[in-house]
């Protein structure tokens, strides 16, 4: 009954979900931040900025924005993350613009989840740091940030897991990542269905709880006591 | 105490699993075989596909039209039931096994190779057509001709099907492939220039070049074979043979080639002799 799964790479295909998952998850961390300064900056272009893009973005399915990172930017306008003339041009390429499209989407989460973090610092020591004569960055990169990212470990932990499960879009433009090779037995093994379904649905549960209690556990480590 | 809450929320997450395979099986509708039930009832559900041009397409108004479809509202009027009285249903490739087993078709006719996997489960009568796996290019290409001019090109296809594995396969060496969700997404590729053909079964392909023509054409000599049947349930023997004779009829009257020439003929693909019904 389990021959048929030693003729596939299950474990290849999920070394490619954790990839696009850890470089999406890395990405969506720095530019969330960025998102999240500019939301609570001094600047109204920035905020403006900044808001705009978490209220289009958060609100668009990531289907789409995956689907349009290939079609529209690399198809269409001719925007490509890989040398054109590469042998392997389409994996690279597909690879690539998929982690740009979890960036673009996850990062407008992790921003979300950080800008709470930030009203959870009392307002009295941004005052007093300003008081100190702290330029806004040196605020937000010593004071503030800090005991931000300190609150929301837990709800960064659910964003990592939507990002982990969210990863099996990319097989709509053909990342062969696990959802991919799943499409490929359900194809061949049309006689053992829902034992294919099992062994990605654990495949995946194996990825994502050590990853909600790992966080789960940090979390309280550092939780800032007030 | 960690390490046995993982273990319990594991087993928890076993038994969900054992109980969804559990569900998988029993669930028959009405003890009477498709035929007896067809004359009775007059009423039929049918699964074809809903977005293939030529073969099975939904169209804005809601009624089917395709070669599949032709197929079978043909076997449906030689099962006694007339067109009013079929339920069109939509067969996706992953689910057709299932809708037939559950019993929530009656038959289904949507591109369907038949294999030897396919058939542990379900019934095949036909094959009504031999599809073999082909390449769709822009009409202005010169440079691919076949599955021997591949060298360096960029393919499409959808995603785990047969043809892209054939490619992966075989052909790895000389082509990448592109894999997206639909047919539709590769037409747009192969339009934009960002890939150089498109593969997989060449009646479907000839219906893609059917509905926009000129755009496109095919190339080369087909370099599989895929036999294309009837699924029906399995223990249903008298069924399988009343849709097998009727599929023989169809192609003897000359209906079979009228609805190909109808609806694929277009695409300029040369409609093949019909091939005789093996599985019945």
């Amino acid at each position: 009954m389990f021959d048929f799964l030693g003729d596939y790479d299950i474990l290849g295909a999920f070394w490619t979900t954790i990839q696009l998952a850890v470089l999406s998850a890395v990405g969506s961390l720095i530019w969330g931040t960025i998102l999240a300064g500019m939301r609570v900056s001094p600047v109204p272009i920035m905020r403006g900025f900044g808001t705009a893009y978490v209220n289009v973005v958060r609100n668009t399915p990531l289907t789409v924005i995956i689907f349009f990172c290939s079609i529209g930017l690399s198809s269409t306008l001719a925007f490509n993350l890989a040398p054109e003339n590469s042998p392997t041009f389409i994996i690279d390429n597909g690879f690539r613009l998929a982690v740009l499209g979890f960036v673009a989407y996850t990062s407008t989460f992790v921003c979300e989840s950080l800008r709470s973090g930030i009203n959870t610092v009392p307002v009295g020591q941004a005052e007093a740091a300003r008081a100190l004569g702290l330029s806004f960055s040196q605020v937000l990169r010593i004071i503030v940030l800090p005991q931000a990212f300190r609150s929301v470990i837990a709800p960064l932990a659910s964003v990592l897991i939507a990002l982990i499960k969210n990863t099996t879009v990319a097989s709509v433009i053909g990342v062969a990542e696990a959802s991919l090779l799943m499409a490929e037995m359900i194809e061949n093994e049309s006689d053992a269905i829902i034992l294919v379904f099992s062994v990605f649905a654990l495949g995946f549960v194996l990825l994502t709880l050590p990853v909600g209690l790992l966080l789960g556990w940090v979390a309280k480590k550092v939780a800032v006591k007030r | 105490m960690r390490l046995s809450r993982v273990l319990r929320t594991s087993a928890v997450v076993a038994v969900a699993g054992l109980t969804l395979a559990a569900c998988g099986g029993g669930g028959e509708s009405g003890s009477k075989n498709l035929v007896a039930r067809a004359k009775e009832d007059k009423k039929i559900t049918i699964g074809i596909k809903f977005d293939q041009p030529g073969l099975g397409l939904q169209t804005q108004a809601g009624k089917p039209e395709g070669f599949d479809v032709d197929v079978a509202k043909y076997i449906a009027k030689e099962l006694g039931v007339e067109e009013s009285g079929i339920t069109w249903k939509e067969a996706q490739s992953a689910e057709r096994e299932n809708l037939i087993e559950k019993g929530d078709v009656d038959f289904i006719v949507a591109t369907y190779s038949i294999t030897d996997k396919r058939k542990e489960k379900v019934a095949f009568a036909g094959p009504y057509f031999v599809a073999g796996q082909g390449l769709l290019v822009r009409a202005d290409n010169t440079d691919i001709t076949g599955n021997t001019a591949l060298n360096g090109k960029k393919l499409c296809s959808v995603k785990g099907s047969t043809p892209a594995q054939k490619i992966k396969d075989e052909y790895s060496k000389d082509a990448q492939l592109q894999e997206y969700g639909k047919y539709s997404d590769c037409i747009t590729a192969l339009e934009n220039g960002s890939i150089d053909a498109v593969t997989t079964d060449d009646v479907i392909l000839a219906g893609f070049a059917a509905k926009s023509p000129g755009k496109f054409k095919l190339v080369g000599e087909p370099f599989s074979k895929e036999n294309y049947g009837v699924g029906l349930k399995k223990d249903d023997a008298e069924s399988r043979t009343a849709i097998a004779n009727a599929i023989t009829k169809m192609q003897q009257d000359g209906s079979w080639k009228k609805s190909l020439e109808a609806n694929v003929g277009p695409s300029g693909y040369k409609i093949p002799e019909p091939s005789p019904v093996t599985e019945k």
